[in-house]
């Protein structure tokens, strides 16, 4: 597999000035919306320890909540199978589908889903998939993995989405009205949920105590799925766990406002049973996760509830774009997660940050995001897995500031460079800071010539 | 080893030392006016609410309220409609209702939710494959926030239990807001004092 190069992939979105304004707009508007809304609400913080204390508590009990949640489900009625990798949940999942002879599925949005890549196993082996959510329906079209976990095609402008939509599903090429855009995708999907033998939907949350789950969504195609078909298949990921009902309280309320800034979504369903006459299915799915588990500094990232909030304040998230990353998971939650799957082929993520820890103010359940960003970086070093520049500079950087009399050296000459250099030096394709940003114009005196001459201490 | 054994055996494993469980507080917060609260962020999530003129029977109103809709499926005695919900057989039977009414078992203030179960729905898609849905809701039975809402049995004994909090939306496209985007174009709630008989009168605003 080869690596992904964040950095060569971001200069490709950003050379599409329009899209790549818009995109870091509409993601920052998001991020102020999270904070009026939070702001609002003078337990936020304290919803925040709660949530990771909850979610910690639950991972460190996890085989134990697991068992709970596969023995009240089965007793409430669903059938409830264990996937070790995405091989295994995808063709659990084509099982399923074969004994019911169903051929067409109307899926709502699964992150776990596109995780495994099981759209495409399953449309080989004759299965007609309709993604019902509008993003991931316009990224589905358009043949593109989703962008962002919950605005899929935010990256798209109107008229982009016009034009998948006229060359996929009929409508007009001209007109790029959203209403109308919309509206067509309405119509669109609606016969599906009518015509398909099957529904599949992922899960935010799974109560051990109920053996239920929570799907939390807003435009209606999770419950139009779920409640047509006879037959729904939920993907959960195992780190979904939590112990108690009482629990989604404070998950419930902190999600929807971290993820858009609206108070809740507009449908948030509680699956507990299935209908009278109908199976239900559940297929829990390890896929790395248990190996995460044991990653004395990575297991926190399994309490990630995908709001997206530290992907909407990520400077360089909203100035490069979720499929840059190269995964499933884009953004600072990507950059953690992505080296457990494949440390060599993720490898460059991890420098894909400020280290700014934006991510980590607003993350909803409290994950050190940019400290693992950090730590990751280190093992990447240790293993060599740094592009050869960067590996160069680096070396150099250390000598020089380990050592004041290199260091004090190498600021006066810089500012003396800055000042003469001609632009096309400080300018030039090998110096990545000067590439989309002006460097400032050097003070006359570095703070170590101000200060001796102003203080007169020499040390 | 089965794909079970070998996954619980791993997350066992590999499970980090133990972390206590905290407990949740109360939350406990005055309500000076649970019905307003409720109405205000009802209108936030793009749902509305509706009160009858007295005098006005509910069937009526809902009637005058969707003058073109043909077909109105009731869940609820308290509303004729069209079609009764227990005429339904096949749930896509429902996909011509233009209204669906039902009667919720209670509302949150905090988020304008009202809380619907297999029981309030009579058919579970009537509150997504019809384009508007009416809701009845007694201001007594709403709680102050979600902490409350999960107090409920309901999500003990129900096989589906949502919260709907005002019509389908989405923002996938630039973000602009569209209500009504695959389930309900509206939601409108009426503030309606359940009565033990079943035939009910609107209720007063509770303020």
């Amino acid at each position: 597999m080869s690596r992904v190069d964040h950095a060569e992939a971001s200069s490709k979105f950003i050379e599409a000035k329009d899209h790549a304004d818009f995109h870091d707009k509409r993601l920052w508007d998001l991020r102020k919306k999270r904070d009026s809304e939070s702001e609002a609400m003078p337990e936020w913080e304290t919803l925040r320890t709660l949530a990771s204390a909850i979610k910690e508590h639950t991972l460190t009990h996890l085989g134990d909540y697991l068992e709970e949640f596969e023995k009240n489900a089965t007793a409430n009625g669903m059938v409830v199978h264990w996937a070790r990798d995405a091989a295994e949940h995808n063709q659990i999942v084509h099982e399923i589908l074969e004994q019911h002879h169903a051929t067409t599925l109307v899926k709502s949005k699964s992150m776990l889903t596109d995780e495994c890549e099981m759209r495409p196993f399953l449309e080989n082996r004759g299965v007609e998939i309709v993604e019902t959510d509008l993003g991931e329906r316009i990224q589905q079209l358009d043949n593109e993995p989703p962008s962002h976990i919950v605005v899929p095609a935010v990256h798209k402008l109107r008229g982009d989405v016009a034009e998948v939509f006229s060359r996929t599903i009929g409508t007009d090429a001209r007109n790029t009205d959203v209403l109308y855009l919309a509206e067509s995708q309405r119509r669109h999907t609606r016969p599906y949920y009518l015509k398909a033998q099957a529904a599949m939907t992922g899960a935010n949350f799974a109560i051990a105590e109920t053996g239920s789950f929570v799907v939390c969504t807003n435009e209606g195609n999770a419950d139009l799925g779920a409640n047509l078909p006879p037959l729904h298949i939920a993907s959960i990921g195992i780190e979904k766990l939590l112990p108690k009902i009482e629990h989604l309280g404070v998950f419930v309320r902190m999600l929807s406002r971290s993820a858009l800034g609206s108070p809740i979504t507009q449908i948030t369903s509680h699956f507990r049973a299935p209908r009278p006459g109908t199976e239900m299915h559940v297929v829990l799915v390890d896929n790395g996760r248990s190996e995460r588990l044991g990653m004395e500094d990575f297991w926190y990232s399994l309490k990630c509830i995908r709001c997206g909030a530290c992907m909407n304040t990520c400077p360089v998230y909203r100035r490069s774009g979720g499929l840059s990353y190269g995964s499933t998971y884009s953004g600072p939650i990507g950059v953690i997660i992505d080296p457990t799957f494949n440390l060599r082929k993720y490898s460059s993520l991890p420098f894909a940050s400020t280290l700014n820890g934006s991510c980590t103010s607003v993350c909803p359940v409290k994950i050190n995001i940019h400290e693992q960003i950090y730590k990751w970086r280190e093992i990447i070093a240790k293993r060599h897995q740094l592009p050869m520049v960067k590996e160069e500079a680096m070396r150099v950087a250390g000598k020089v500031l380990a050592s004041p009399k290199l260091y004090r050296a190498a600021v006066e000459a810089a500012a003396a460079g800055l000042d003469h250099l001609p632009r096309f030096i400080v300018y030039n394709p090998f110096n990545a800071w000067g590439r989309q940003r002006e460097v400032p114009s050097a003070p006359a005196s570095t703070f170590r010539q101000w200060y001796v001459k102003n203080r007169g201490v020499e040390r | 080893m089965s794909s079970r054994a070998q996954i619980l055996a791993r997350v066992r494993r590999n499970q980090p030392a133990w972390r206590a469980l905290p407990d949740i507080p109360s939350f406990e917060r005055p309500l000076v006016d649970s019905w307003a609260t409720f109405a205000s962020a009802l209108a936030r999530m793009g749902g509305s609410v509706a009160v009858p003129s007295e005098g006005v029977a509910l069937d009526e109103f809902v009637r005058a309220r969707f003058a073109q809709a043909r077909v109105i499926c009731s869940a609820t005695p308290e509303v004729a409609g069209t079609r009764s919900i227990s005429t339904v057989r096949d749930p896509a039977e429902l996909e011509d209702v233009d209204v669906g009414v039902v009667r919720a078992a209670f509302g949150v203030a905090e988020t304008g939710s009202v809380w619907l179960s297999e029981r309030e729905f009579g058919v579970n898609v009537l509150g997504f494959l019809s384009q508007h849905l009416v809701v009845l809701l007694d201001p007594r039975t709403i709680v102050p926030d979600l902490h409350h809402a999960y107090r409920h049995p309901g999500f003990h004994d129900a096989r589906y239990a949502v919260f709907m909090t005002g019509p389908s939306a989405t923002a996938d496209i630039e973000g602009v807001l569209v209500r009504g985007a695959q389930g309900i174009r509206t939601l409108t709630v009426i503030p309606v004092a359940a009565a033990a008989t079943g035939s009910a009168t609107p209720a007063r605003r509770s303020s």
